[in-house]
Formats: C-alpha cells, sequence, structure tokens
C-alpha cells in the first residue's frame, strides 16, 4: 500500500477480519495518497450497557469468506457513487472487550465530502449486509443482537421488486439507489 | 466447527425413475447454529433441488430452525439468494440469521 505515487489514480482496497484488537493506522496508512484532501474514519467501539443492562463480555463470529467478499463488495459499490481514492474496512472477531474497536472503515478522497459520505454509506452497509454477529453476555443471560439496517435492506429489496417505490429510510443521503451495483447487497425475507 | 461435527443428512429418493443426487455443503452461524446445535451439515439431495427445497429439510431435520425461519436469509457461495434457485454439487449454502456486526 505504499506506493502513492502521485500518478496513481487509486488505491488496492483492503478488506479484513481479525481476531485481534484492530490498529487504525493500518488502515488509515492503507488510503494514505498525495492526492487525497480528506481521510474520513469511522470507528465503532463495544458499548458496556444495553437498555440499561450490563454487558459483561461480546462476542462476534464472522462467516469470514463470505464477509470479506461483501466487504469487497461494499467498496465497489461506493466507488460506483462517490470518486474515492482509498477504501479500508476491517471488522475485529472473536471476544472484543468493552470499550475497544470492532469495526473500522477508512476512505480518501480528493475532497472531503465525498470521503464523508462514502464513510457513512461504507458502515451503514456493513451493518445491512455483511454475516457478522454480535452475542452480548449479561449478569442473567446473553441475546444474540439484530440490526435494524439487515431489516431495513430486506424491506428496501420488497419495495424495489413491487416496483411501488425505493427505500424512504436511506432517501437522507440522497445517493443510495441511484446507481447500480446494488443488486447484490439485497435480499428478502425467506420463508420454507 | 471441527470436522467432528459435520453430520450427514441423506433425504429420501425422488419416486419414479433414477434420480442423480448431489451434495450441499450447509453452513450454520450464531442462533441458527445453537438451535441446529451444529454449525456444519452435508446435505444429499435430487439433483434439480433448490436452496428453498434445503432449507425445508433442514428445518424439519432441526426443528428448533423453525423459530427463525421468518427473518433468516439464505446464501449460496457467499452471495444472498432472494428467491430460490437450484442448488449444484459442492455449493455452499449458509444459513444467515440477522447480522449484528459494526
Amino acid at each position: 500500500m505504499g506506493e502513492t505515487s502521485a500518478d496513481d489514480l487509486v488505491l488496492e482496497d483492503m478488506v479484513e477480519i481479525v481476531e485481534h484488537p484492530l490498529e487504525p493506522s493500518k488502515y488509515i496508512d492503507a488510503v494514505r495518497s498525495p492526492r487525497a484532501g480528506a481521510i474520513a474514519t469511522f470507528m465503532g467501539t463495544t458499548r458496556d450497557t444495553f437498555e440499561e443492562q450490563q454487558v459483561l463480555e461480546l462476542q462476534y463470529e464472522a462467516y469470514i469468506p463470505m464477509a470479506l467478499f461483501q466487504l469487497r463488495k461494499i467498496c465497489q459499490a461506493a466507488r460506483t457513487r462517490w470518486p474515492l481514492i482509498g477504501v479500508a474496512m476491517a471488522h475485529r472477531v472473536g471476544v472484543v472487550p468493552i470499550g475497544e474497536e470492532s469495526v473500522f472503515v477508512a476512505v480518501s478522497s480528493v475532497h472531503r465530502r465525498d470521503a464523508l459520505q462514502a464513510c457513512e454509506f461504507a458502515i451503514d452497509e456493513i451493518k445491512a449486509t455483511v454475516p457478522i454477529w454480535k452475542k452480548e453476555i449479561y449478569t442473567n443471560g446473553e441475546v444474540w443482537k439484530e440490526n435494524k439496517e439487515f431489516f431495513e435492506k430486506s424491506t428496501i429489496a420488497d419495495l424495489k421488486k413491487c416496483g411501488t417505490g425505493t427505500g424512504a429510510k436511506e432517501s437522507n443521503e440522497g445517493i443510495v439507489g441511484k446507481a447500480e451495483g446494488r443488486r447484490g447487497s439485497c435480499f428478502i425475507k425467506m420463508s420454507p | 466447527m471441527t470436522s467432528a461435527s459435520i453430520e450427514s443428512i441423506e433425504t429420501a429418493k425422488g419416486a419414479g425413475f433414477e434420480n442423480h443426487r448431489i451434495r450441499v455443503s450447509v453452513l450454520m452461524f450464531a442462533k441458527a447454529r445453537e438451535l441446529a446445535g451444529l454449525s456444519e451439515v452435508s446435505l444429499e439431495v435430487d439433483e434439480g433441488a433448490t436452496t428453498a427445497d434445503c432449507l425445508k429439510i433442514l428445518v424439519s431435520t432441526y426443528d428448533k430452525l423453525q423459530s427463525i425461519t421468518e427473518s433468516m436469509v439464505l446464501a449460496l457461495n457467499h452471495d444472498y439468494v432472494e428467491n430460490p434457485v437450484v442448488v449444484n454439487d459442492g455449493d455452499e449454502l449458509a444459513l444467515i440469521p440477522p447480522i449484528s456486526g459494526g
């Protein structure tokens, strides 16, 4: 990732699923470029409470090959929407202690707005489509969490299918749904 | 996740004529894994079977999965499948309960 000559149009995407603490500098360096006027980052950290319940521990598991494939698709989808230089995304799995990073996104672009919007898009897409699961362990039990983005994406797919409109929830960004390439990241509920 | 946990399901052959049989590797994650009690199963089905057929067999074999079929989605060879598609020998089918990454 170090070969950032001024002639480079784009840097290679970096996606990772790791079992150790995330190193933000690694991903920031992966999108660093002399052409970039902005690097936007998002870092998700683990919380110690959920609805006033004390969380003792968080465990993440991933369907790793599919998670990497879906992360790469998010990189490509972001690049179809914004002129980006570098995109790097990483998610940690296994036991993640409270207060540590579970996910990291870094995006670079010539101008800041592209990087900021693409960064938000990327984390939203991660939460909706990348097969990673979090279990919260409480003093009195445990629960598999469910991202609302996962269900929203299902609804969006249903609406599109019926031709009745686009996903209203994401329209605040004003960009989602315009470009093609979304087909691969939406799905509907299955019943047996 | 060890190979020792892999079970094999062999369903009855379709009646009437000679059917070709294929094998699909099924992976189960998170709540699906806990409900089924295993993470991987080798499924033998008739050629021409769909992802929906596979899910039907899985739910009838591991009936606790019934409780999450409404919220679960399927992935075939690392990509989500929206509608039932025909599976091929050697395919990897995954049961994806609601995800919670981030």
